[in-house]
């Protein structure tokens, strides 16, 4: 019988929180929702990285997938339409290829957890290396130039961005009716 | 970071901080003289030839060995300012003359050619997935400028989704790779790979997917789906550069990565090499015959010049003939990017006004109007079909002869033949310009005219003195890859 203590609580209600914004976002009949709970769900999950000292982890995971990802995810349900989309029924090949997949994924953790020692998997490293500091000393030392490489690529995008999005009136119609058709 | 890291990136840095400030300036000059942005732009390619030619002979790594400058980086970097100093004196003319003259254009081209130049001079798969995005970024961006035209559009956006595509399999393979040899530097990967602590299926499947990243770059079969509809859709002079350039870039990464990082696997990737280089030249040859527009032509018909330069990296596992080869594939770059420039120059000069599709029958009667349009295409054609005394056929000659040398004697005739087929389509072109009776207008621009007359000038003298591009292209690879 394990101690209860601040910690474990903690991690029993994010994980909670985490299982039940799955959940949610599984059985939402509305895109935004569910795109919305997969929000939620990558925070309380980056919580859970934090809980373990790794603060660079949640924060990557919340920049990228919760901030980046998912917010090109709402832009493309707003932009095409949610409710047509409800309306469309799922495609059967699809769903089992889903189940397949499902099964494969539970196997393996079954195999991995109940099967296997789970003690083994437990990577026990100092805990410098995943420390936002040792990243960012490593970034601007070690890898330096490729850090200014891809400085110069996103200016490369958001200049290529603005050119192909700012069109002059006439051109701005064809492309509209290019979309429409 | 010290200054002799930066002294030895001078070229690159100089040119990416140029064509930053170029978009800058850009905003100040008044529309009546955006040529001042053009000439800026040609300046700035200038002044980086000069520095990275100035690096000629020597060897030096730096920023933690990260990237490598040897007589290798400079022959190429040499090769991309020039393609892209030759981009920018046709597009002055060409985009001005269809409507889509975005000044932006100069600054992209340039950035562009820093990512060429950083790949050719990439000692670490990081820099090499990095510089790839660097050169094509701006490339998907430029094949897009005609953007109200559908054609640009469907290009441009296909050309960004299986360029995206392929990324994706040249970061996997990265990936794979570091898991394998805990490294991502070349000389650690073949430190690695010699002391034997790399596991090796782990890394073959890794390289593989490497080569299949970079083989969407040169518009290998079967990874060149996207190439004639990106060649189709995007303006004429964007195509040009992007038809050597980032094909160039291509080989510069298969080149060093697999010569420099993998020499033992380059046996196990022999045969491989040689049905990729086989394929691509008959596909690429007999798809050119049936095409009408003569941007398709051309676009399968450097889907057939990446065979044949794919044919030199057949026989790299052969140490006598690898160097050889290894030369014979850069001398080919180099001939081949001053004809498809040339080729390109002449159809920006001759499209329509309004950028659509030009077709060959649109050639006719050109000699009769432009005669000196015409003789310079007309030596671009046979360079291409490999005709002597013009380059192509000393491009070729070294090509065929190492892959003999290498005991591929199969495919240096595959080759032969498929070489045949491709007469087919390129004297078509000259017939139409000489044979047929038509008004086919062009460009009077005397810049366009100058540089296809220029490059035709260059086939000629390369195929009369074709020994001097192969001495050099030796030393090229004399003091680095190897």
């Amino acid at each position: 019988m394990p101690v209860i203590t601040l910690q474990l609580v903690i991690f029993i209600t994010v994980a909670a929180l985490a299982i039940a914004s799955a959940l949610g976002m599984l059985f939402s009949r509305n895109t935004v929702y569910s795109a919305l709970l997969l929000v939620f769900n990558f925070t309380t999950v980056a919580f859970l990285y934090f809980m373990m000292g790794a603060p660079f982890i949640g924060l990557a995971q919340i920049t990228v997938y919760a901030g980046a990802i998912m917010v090109l995810f709402l832009f493309v349900i707003m932009l095409l339409g949610t409710e047509q989309i409800a309306r469309i029924e799922q495609l059967s090949a699809q769903s089992v290829a889903a189940v397949l997949l499902g099964l494969v994924i539970i196997t393996e953790a079954v195999v991995v957890f109940l099967l296997r020692n789970p003690t083994s998997l437990v990577v026990t490293s100092g805990g410098d290396v995943v420390s936002v500091n040792e990243i960012g000393g490593l970034l601007y030392s070690q890898y330096l130039l490729p850090f200014e490489i891809t400085s110069f690529i996103l200016l490369v995008a958001v200049v290529g961005a603005i050119i192909l999005t700012k069109q002059e009136k006439p051109a701005g119609k064809a492309v509209e009716g290019e979309v429409k058709k | 970071m010290s200054l002799s890291d930066l002294l030895i990136l001078l070229p690159q840095a100089f040119l990416l901080v140029w064509a930053s400030l170029l978009l800058l300036v850009d905003l100040f000059i008044s529309k009546e003289r955006k040529v001042i942005t053009a000439i800026l732009g040609a300046a700035g390619l200038a002044i980086t030839l000069g520095l990275t030619s100035g690096q000629w002979g020597s060897r030096a790594t730096g920023f933690n060995q990260m990237v490598v400058v040897d007589n290798f980086s400079v022959f190429l970097s040499g090769l991309f300012t020039l393609a892209g100093l030759v981009a920018i004196v046709i597009a002055y003319d060409n985009m001005r003359r269809t409507g889509i003259h975005k000044t932006e254009f100069y600054s992209l081209l340039l950035f562009s050619v820093a990512g060429m130049m950083l790949m050719s001079a990439a000692a670490d798969l990081i820099i090499v997935f990095l510089a790839l995005e660097l050169l094509s970024i701006p490339l998907y961006i430029l094949a897009g400028l005609a953007v109200p035209r559908a054609g640009s559009a469907e290009g441009a956006i296909k050309y960004f989704l299986l360029g995206a595509f392929a990324s994706g399999f040249v970061l996997y393979g990265t990936a794979l790779i570091f898991g394998a040899t805990q490294g991502t530097s070349l000389a650690g990967i073949m430190a690695s790979i010699q002391s034997g602590t790399a596991e090796l299926p782990l890394l073959v499947i890794g390289a593989a997917l490497l080569l299949v990243g970079f083989s969407f770059k040169v518009a290998a079969v079967p990874f060149h789906m996207w190439t004639p509809d990106v060649y189709q859709g995007a303006p004429s002079p964007v195509t040009g550069f992007m038809s050597i350039g980032a094909k160039a870039a291509g080989f510069a990464a298969l080149i060093r990565v697999f010569s420099l990082a993998f020499p033992s696997l380059a046996g196990q990737f022999a045969p491989i090499f040689a049905v990729l280089a086989g394929l691509t030249m008959v596909v690429g040859n007999v798809a050119a015959v049936s095409q009408v527009s003569i941007k398709r032509m051309l676009a399968y018909s450097s889907i057939a010049h990446a065979g044949y330069i794919l044919m030199a990296l057949v026989p790299l596992a052969d140490p006598s003939v690898a160097a050889n080869s290894t030369a014979s594939a850069l001398t080919y770059l180099v001939v081949y990017g001053i004809t498809t420039l040339g080729a390109w120059a002449v159809i920006s000069a001759v499209e329509n006004a309004d950028g659509g599709d030009t077709s060959v029958r649109d050639l006719s009667g050109l000699a009769r109007q432009h005669p000196w349009l015409a003789a310079a295409m007309t030596f671009f054609m046979l360079s291409f079909t490999g005709i002597p005394p013009l380059a192509g056929f000393w491009g070729k000659f070294y090509l065929f002869r190492t892959a003999i040398e290498g005991g591929y004697t199969t495919l240096a005739i595959i080759g032969l033949l498929s070489s045949l087929v491709s007469a087919w389509y390129y004297l078509r072109v000259i017939v139409m310009m000489y044979f047929r009776e038509s008004e086919a207008g062009a460009s009077r621009a005397p810049s366009i005219q100058i540089a296809a007359i220029l490059l035709a000038l260059a086939v000629l003298v390369l195929g009369l003195f074709p020994s001097g591009l192969f001495q050099l292209a030796l030393q090229a690879l004399a003091n680095g890859v190897s």
